[in-house]
């Protein structure tokens, strides 16, 4: 766990920035985050090549930092939403989805107030709504892009809370495994 | 110290001619302006629970597993592994009823700084709300969808799992809505900590946020006087939430007991610092100075009665030695937590209010917290009935198909899904099993078994009769709790109820905790702690008593936690319990606009509990592959959601006689499984097809029972 306070990533393989409500999602969400100390230290590890995933809010975080392009606007129901979603697998070739088979479809919940993606440019789209399945009016049911270099990724719903069977499903278990291999094969080797 | 002698000074502070003597004796002397507005808060019904306490101490209790019991923030009992699972419900019903944004946020606030004011992390919240008929009332609509915001507001951004709750709708909640929140909260064991004061000379902390005008006389002007006409008036008593200060003031006190720095921990709620500061001095036998000028403000020009009564959310009051402070100054400003010396303990066991030094109070802790006077009620049994019928939705003549429709679409009944898909259940993954999968939220612990919990509370019914109302109100919690496999372990209970000084209204009360006591007895749940909430009235009347209760178990083996859908085509199905069902205060009388009259069916303790203990262990076993207890609108209806659940259908013949409509709640289950492992329980049918199908009585597709059910709420959440 890394300190928001700190300007220090202390050598990590990966930065996971997680969901939540960082700040109380006061001003907009995630606007403020990305000023906390530890984001300049991410900002240069994702620059230098580095995996940064953004969980839901962490996704909102990435996108204020410039780390990934658009912008979550409310949902068009304008409330929170919980919901356990169909996503489809766009891209199985980069660091985050190179375990899932190409259009494998994943079971993982949402949940958020803000989770209504738009980008006024074309986006590298690597997690859709399954059809019919979008919960919160997203552009082209887009639930997660990726920068242009593929090392950072940002998504709406919630892949830690399908790592276990108990808890519904195991299916968000392959993005982390997808980075774990890439870490195997890039990092560490 | 001053003094107005104006002699309506104290009935403004809302105090009685009677209990002002009474104070004027206890001290001797004419209480100051400061004093008077302390003591008037302290002997407020909502403080003092001075028409409620001398029934409370009916209930049960103690029990084997109770490590707190009632008195301290919140109740706790043992879960095995070395940890304690905290827990409480509490009311904030009329603050909901002048702003349901704020209140129902704020209600989720302070039941979650109960919580760990005893030093346990909230790790789930549940919900029992009441408003009016959402069809024909803007003002119900209203309230529902605000509150229910409010709620998520609040629980989602604060990070943690709504994971239960109940909403009941009936007109004479029309204008007195209700609230109720309950938290659970995880502790080892040796963490807990008690709220009592103790070590003179130990400096006494504010904790969190700053202190303003927010919620001056809640507890008096809201929580303990009718609702009435300009209650738009009121809306700055309601206090507004704050849920990121929240969350960093519950790790910034979890970090502090953990690292060992606190000899005691109290939550600011009703009637702030005056409440906190004097609980704290009572419990430990000692006395406290505050100097409030040295209580941060929000506010510059605040008078010292208004810091001592502010009910600014977000703050805790804690007890720490003078050579802890500098440690406990570093954790909090980690947290970025406001942590500010106020005063001290001292060994006068008096509450002295200081200002910059001048002494503006001087009252004895035993006045303020154990004086007031505790009032027997006056209960007499309605001759005539008090609570007028519904508008009829049903003529009665319907074919039982187009009943069971109208049922499942009753706003009672519909899908709960436009509630809590506004809640995040999962948040901090422990949730087993999520609303709508289970009669029970079931969260995991550490070593691989888990609890279970649920609340539940049927106006209506108790309305009918209140004492065996409120056991069929126990019964049906525990017997949600046997049907994903748990045990009850300890119960809590908001008593929410109208003005206690009519004798209708006491007499619902005196017989409510009497079958609350009856039924807690039978099942041997103890009860380790509560609220209550009178006064629940507006101009129409009061509402329905409503005793809300709330169950906490455990069951050894989180993966065998049941669920409430039929699973597999071809297992058996079969009726549990002692069931004797009566159409008396059920849904379906509702429906028809029958009045809340009638008798309620018989209970046998014995085979109730038995039946509780073969379903829970069925559960365990893992031979019953669905399990859900019988309740609002009957068999019927208990087998529509066991087919929606699972979306599968189902085809029974009801035993010769059984009303398929009438209810008998906590009493019967319907349960499914391979044939020979369901024993010498009746058989009724069998899991299979894509329609409901009871021989003889309705036929109807899955699809549009579905519909009926998903319709009902949608409109107006």
């Amino acid at each position: 766990m890394l300190w928001h306070a700190e300007r220090d990533l202390h050598g990590v393989d990966a930065v996971i920035i997680p969901g939540g409500f960082s700040y109380g999602d006061y001003l907009r969400a995630g606007a403020i985050a990305r000023f906390a100390p530890v984001m300049e230290e991410v900002a240069e590890f994702a620059r230098a090549g580095g995996l940064v995933l953004g969980i839901c809010n962490g996704f909102q975080v990435l996108c204020e930092a410039r780390l990934l392009p658009g912008a979550l606007l409310p949902n068009t129901s304008l409330k929170f939403v919980c919901r356990q979603v169909e996503l489809e697998v766009v891209d199985a070739q980069t660091p985050f989805t190179r375990e899932c088979e190409p259009g494998r479809r994943l079971s993982i919940p949402v949940k958020h107030t803000t989770g209504r993606y738009y980008a006024p440019e074309p986006v590298r789209v690597l997690l859709r709504y399954a059809p019919g399945q979008n919960p919160n009016g997203s552009q082209d049911d887009i639930a997660g892009v990726c920068n242009e270099q593929g090392n950072v990724f940002g998504l709406m719903p919630h892949p830690e809370h399908a790592v276990e069977a108990l808890s519904g499903s195991v299916d968000g278990l392959r993005i982390f495994e997808s980075m774990r291999a890439h870490v195997d094969q890039h990092v560490l080797a | 110290m001053t003094s107005t002698s104006s002699p309506s000074r104290h009935r403004q502070l809302g105090l009685t001619d009677h209990e002002y003597e009474l104070i004027l004796e206890r001290l001797g002397r004419e209480p100051g302006d400061v004093e008077l507005a302390m003591l008037s808060l302290m002997w407020s019904e909502h403080c003092a629970y001075k028409h409620s306490r001398k029934l409370l101490r009916r209930l049960p209790t103690e029990g084997p597993r109770v490590v707190l019991g009632p008195g301290e923030n919140a109740g706790a009992v043992d879960v095995g592994g070395g940890l304690a699972l905290a827990f409480k419900v509490e009311s904030h019903n009329h603050p909901s009823a002048v702003e349901p944004f704020q209140g129902a946020a704020t209600g989720v606030g302070g039941i979650l700084r109960d919580v760990f004011a005893v030093g346990a992390r909230p790790i789930a919240v549940l919900d029992s709300l009441r408003f009016g008929e959402p069809a024909s009332s803007a003002r119900s609509r209203y309230l529902l969808e605000r509150a229910v915001a409010g709620i998520g507001h609040y629980g989602n951004s604060v990070g943690v799992p709504t994971v239960g709750g109940e909403i009941y709708f009936e007109n004479c909640y029309e204008q007195n809505c209700l609230v109720n929140a309950m938290c659970l909260g995880l502790a080892p064991v040796q963490r807990l900590i008690r709220s009592a004061a103790a070590g003179p000379g130990n400096v006494l902390v504010l904790l969190g946020a700053l202190t303003g005008r927010d919620g001056i006389g809640g507890a008096s002007v809201l929580a303990s006087a009718e609702l009435g006409e300009g209650d738009g008036a009121k809306r700055p008593s309601v206090q507004i939430g704050d849920p990121f200060s929240e969350k960093k003031l519950l790790e910034c006190c979890l970090e502090l007991l953990e690292d060992g720095l606190l000899v005691s921990l109290q939550d600011l709620g009703a009637a702030g610092l005056t409440s906190s500061a004097s609980e704290m001095a009572a419990k430990g036998g000692v006395g406290i100075d505050i100097d409030v000028s040295r209580v941060p403000l929000r506010e510059a020009d605040m008078e010292p009665f208004e810091v001592m009564i502010s009910e600014s959310q977000e703050r805790m009051l804690c007890v720490v030695e003078p050579e802890c402070v500098a440690a406990l100054m570093d954790v909090c400003e980690r947290w970025e937590v406001l942590a500010t010396p106020i005063g001290q303990v001292t060994d006068t066991g008096h509450l002295r209010v200081l200002n910059a030094g001048a002494v503006v109070a001087d009252l004895p802790v035993h006045v303020l917290v154990d004086d007031c006077p505790l009032y027997d009620l006056d209960p007499i049994q309605p001759a005539i009935a008090i609570y007028a019928p519904p508008e009829p939705v049903l003529t009665g003549s319907e074919p039982p198909g187009e009943v069971l429709l109208a049922l499942l679409a009753s706003p009672n009944l519909a899908s709960r899904r436009p509630v809590f898909e506004q809640y995040d259940p999962i948040v901090q993954s422990r949730t087993v099993r999520r609303p709508d999968e289970a009669d029970a939220a079931v969260l995991a612990l550490p070593d691989g078994s888990a609890v279970a919990v649920s609340i539940d509370g049927n106006g209506r019914r108790v309305a009918c009769d209140p004492r065996q109302g409120t056991i069929e109100a126990v019964y049906e919690c525990a017997a949600n709790l046997a049907c994903v496999g748990a045990e009850p372990l300890g119960l809590t209970n908001c008593l929410n109820f109208g003005n206690p000084e009519k004798p209708h209204v006491a007499w619902q009360l005196t017989e409510a905790v009497a079958g609350l006591a009856e039924a807690c007895q039978d099942l041997e749940i103890p009860v380790v702690g509560g609220n209550v909430s009178l006064y629940n009235e507006a101009p129409a009347g009061p509402i329905f008593p409503t005793p809300v209760v709330g169950i906490v178990g455990k069951l050894p083996d989180a993966r065998r936690a049941g669920r409430l859908g039929f699973l597999r085509e071809g297992d058996a199905i079969a009726l549990v319990g002692p069931f004797k069902p009566r159409r008396a205060g059920s849904e379906l009388a509702k429906l028809q606009g029958r009045p809340p009259v009638g008798e309620l069916p018989p209970s046998d303790a014995r085979a109730i509990r038995a039946a509780h203990q073969a379903v829970r262990d069925g559960v365990r076993r893992g031979v019953l592959h669905s399990a859900h207890d019988i309740a609002e609108g009957g068999l019927a209806v208990a087998l529509a959601e066991c087919c929606l659940a699972g979306g599968i259908g189902a085809s029974v013949t009801v035993p010769e006689g059984l009303d398929v409509f009438a209810e008998a709640p906590g009493r019967g289950f319907v349960v499914s499984g391979l044939r020979e492992a369901l024993g010498a329980w009746p058989v009724i049918g069998a899991v299979g097809g894509g329609a409901l199908r009871i021989d003889g009585v309705l036929e109807l597709e899955i699809a549009k029972l579905r519909a009926a059910r998903d319709g009902g709420l949608a409109e107006s959440v």
